[in-house]
């Protein structure tokens, strides 16, 4: 398996050919938000004010990361459950956020949101922190720093290894991936 | 009689915190690499080989393995003879957990009240059991539980005609709710018997156990192997994208209880189980 290599801004189309169970390398700007700074964020559209970040074209990372050590950009940085980010994603998506990184299953709505705007669902290996953050180059808040590990942070990254979870036909590889192992390894037993 | 000083328990504490957090131990590695070259599915032959290059990299580069750099557990076996001198042992252990994490570079993963939320800002407190053993050991193990697993674990007052079959669904269906979100492949730790609180903490017990050890009882051995079978026929595989390997290792431990009782619980752990072990 080869992996696709990408580099943010992504545009409509590179986005239209990613398919579920894709490996990616990515490279360029994420934007890390979770539980909190979702919420912030939502709020400042639901009042017309300005998000941190111009999500046109954009990626949000799922992660709380680990301070780096001295000369490291980061410490940790794995991907956290997507899910708690499900009711806040489509109003994002609508703006114009082209993909979002984290882990675990996405609601129906979700998926629906993709679709609708061509949005595509990463997968970061859970876990794989120390890995994920050696990808990181450069690390800087540039929004609700109060928040701490949930501050939003802009990070640049280099080969950045994910998986594509969900595309933006909305196939999702939670269901797909376990129903092909399953469905070949009954081939494999009636083979035998 | 053995003194000992509890100021030595704050040193122990936290350079496990430190080593906990930083390298897989050797024998959740060794399962961990047997799982991938038994692996056939390539999707899940490359997340297992990921989890193993995540270690090498922690290695290194001093980076934890993961964000979520955990709830500290510590359970201690106190040898009866064994007399403590200085601060009670919650108050060292809190000062092991806050040395370590106040370095800087684990995270502070927990809030002062659930309600309310505030950040206590150096991953206290910690949770502390004790069991009195005979004899003057004091052994001392530490776990960094991470917060996406613990979610996905359960607990349930079956009645005691759901019987063994009772269980194995109930913990078949635990590891089916929690697909990915758990962190897959991941542990099983299974109590059974006593009362609410006594199964769950046999369930912890259950992880706590020396890595794919069996229980030294051959019928709940069994239980363990037919358990593990029937969670890795899900298809679930590492991370939920399908694969084999669903769960490294099942544990059980069980309790006698009530004539009218049958609780089990099931606490889920991610594939990287932190658990450092010290003789004081």
């Amino acid at each position: 398996m080869t992996a696709i290599r990408l580099q943010t801004p992504l545009e409509s189309r590179e986005l239209l050919e990613l398919r579920a169970g894709d490996r990616v390398l990515l490279s360029g700007v994420v934007y890390t938000a979770r539980d909190a700074a979702h919420q912030r964020m939502v709020e400042a559209l639901d009042n017309q004010q300005p998000l941190p970040f111009d999500p046109i074209g954009q990626i949000i990372y799922y992660v709380g990361p680990t301070p780096g050590r001295e000369g490291q950009a980061i410490g940790a940085a794995g991907p956290t459950t997507a899910g708690r980010m499900d009711s806040f994603a489509p109003r994002l998506i609508e703006v114009g956020l082209a993909g979002m990184i984290g882990k675990g299953t996405r609601s129906p709505r979700v998926v629906e949101s993709m679709v609708e705007y061509g949005a595509v669902y990463f997968l970061a290996i859970g876990g794989a922190g120390a890995l994920l953050g050696q990808t990181v180059r450069r690390a800087e808040i540039i929004a609700y720093p109060e928040l701490g590990p949930e501050a939003v942070r802009l990070l640049v990254v280099e080969e950045m290894p994910l998986i594509v979870g969900i595309d933006a036909q909305g196939n999702d590889l939670y269901r797909l991936g376990p129903e092909e192992y399953l469905r070949s390894r009954r081939r494999d037993k009636s083979d035998a | 009689m053995r003194l000992i000083h509890t100021e030595t328990v704050t040193e122990a504490v936290a350079r496990l915190c430190r080593e906990v957090n930083r390298r897989l131990s050797d024998p959740v590695r060794r399962i961990l690499a047997r799982a991938r070259d038994e692996e056939n599915w390539p999707l899940a032959r490359h997340v297992l080989e990921t989890i193993l290059e995540n270690d090498q990299v922690a290695r290194r580069s001093g980076r934890p393995l993961c964000q979520d750099t955990g709830t500290i557990l510590v359970h201690i076996d106190l040898g009866q003879e064994v007399h403590l001198i200085g601060a009670p042992l919650a108050e060292v252990v809190d000062a092991g957990v806050r040395q370590a994490y106040e370095e800087g570079t684990l995270r502070a993963s927990m809030v002062a009240s659930p309600l309310w939320r505030e950040n206590t800002g150096d991953n206290t407190p910690a949770f502390l059991t004790i069991d009195l053993i005979p004899g003057d050991r004091f052994s001392l193990s530490l776990m960094a539980k991470g917060g996406g697993s613990e979610n996905m674990s359960s607990l349930a007052m079956l009645k005691p005609a759901d019987g063994l079959a009772g269980v194995v669904r109930f913990v078949v269906e635990t590891v089916e709710r929690a697909g990915p979100n758990a962190c897959p492949p991941v542990v099983v730790g299974v109590g059974v018997g006593g009362t609410l609180e006594v199964a769950a903490r046999l369930a912890k017990k259950a992880l706590f156990r020396s890595p794919g050890q069996p229980n030294g009882h051959p019928n709940l051995a069994l239980l363990e192997r037919e358990l593990l079978e029937a969670v890795n026929d899900l298809g679930i595989g590492p991370q939920g994208l399908g694969g084999r390997t669903t769960v490294l290792w099942v544990a059980v431990e069980s309790a006698p209880c009530h004539i009218a009782s049958l609780p089990v619980a099931v606490n889920l752990n991610c594939h990287s189980i932190r658990i450092g072990r010290a003789e004081l």
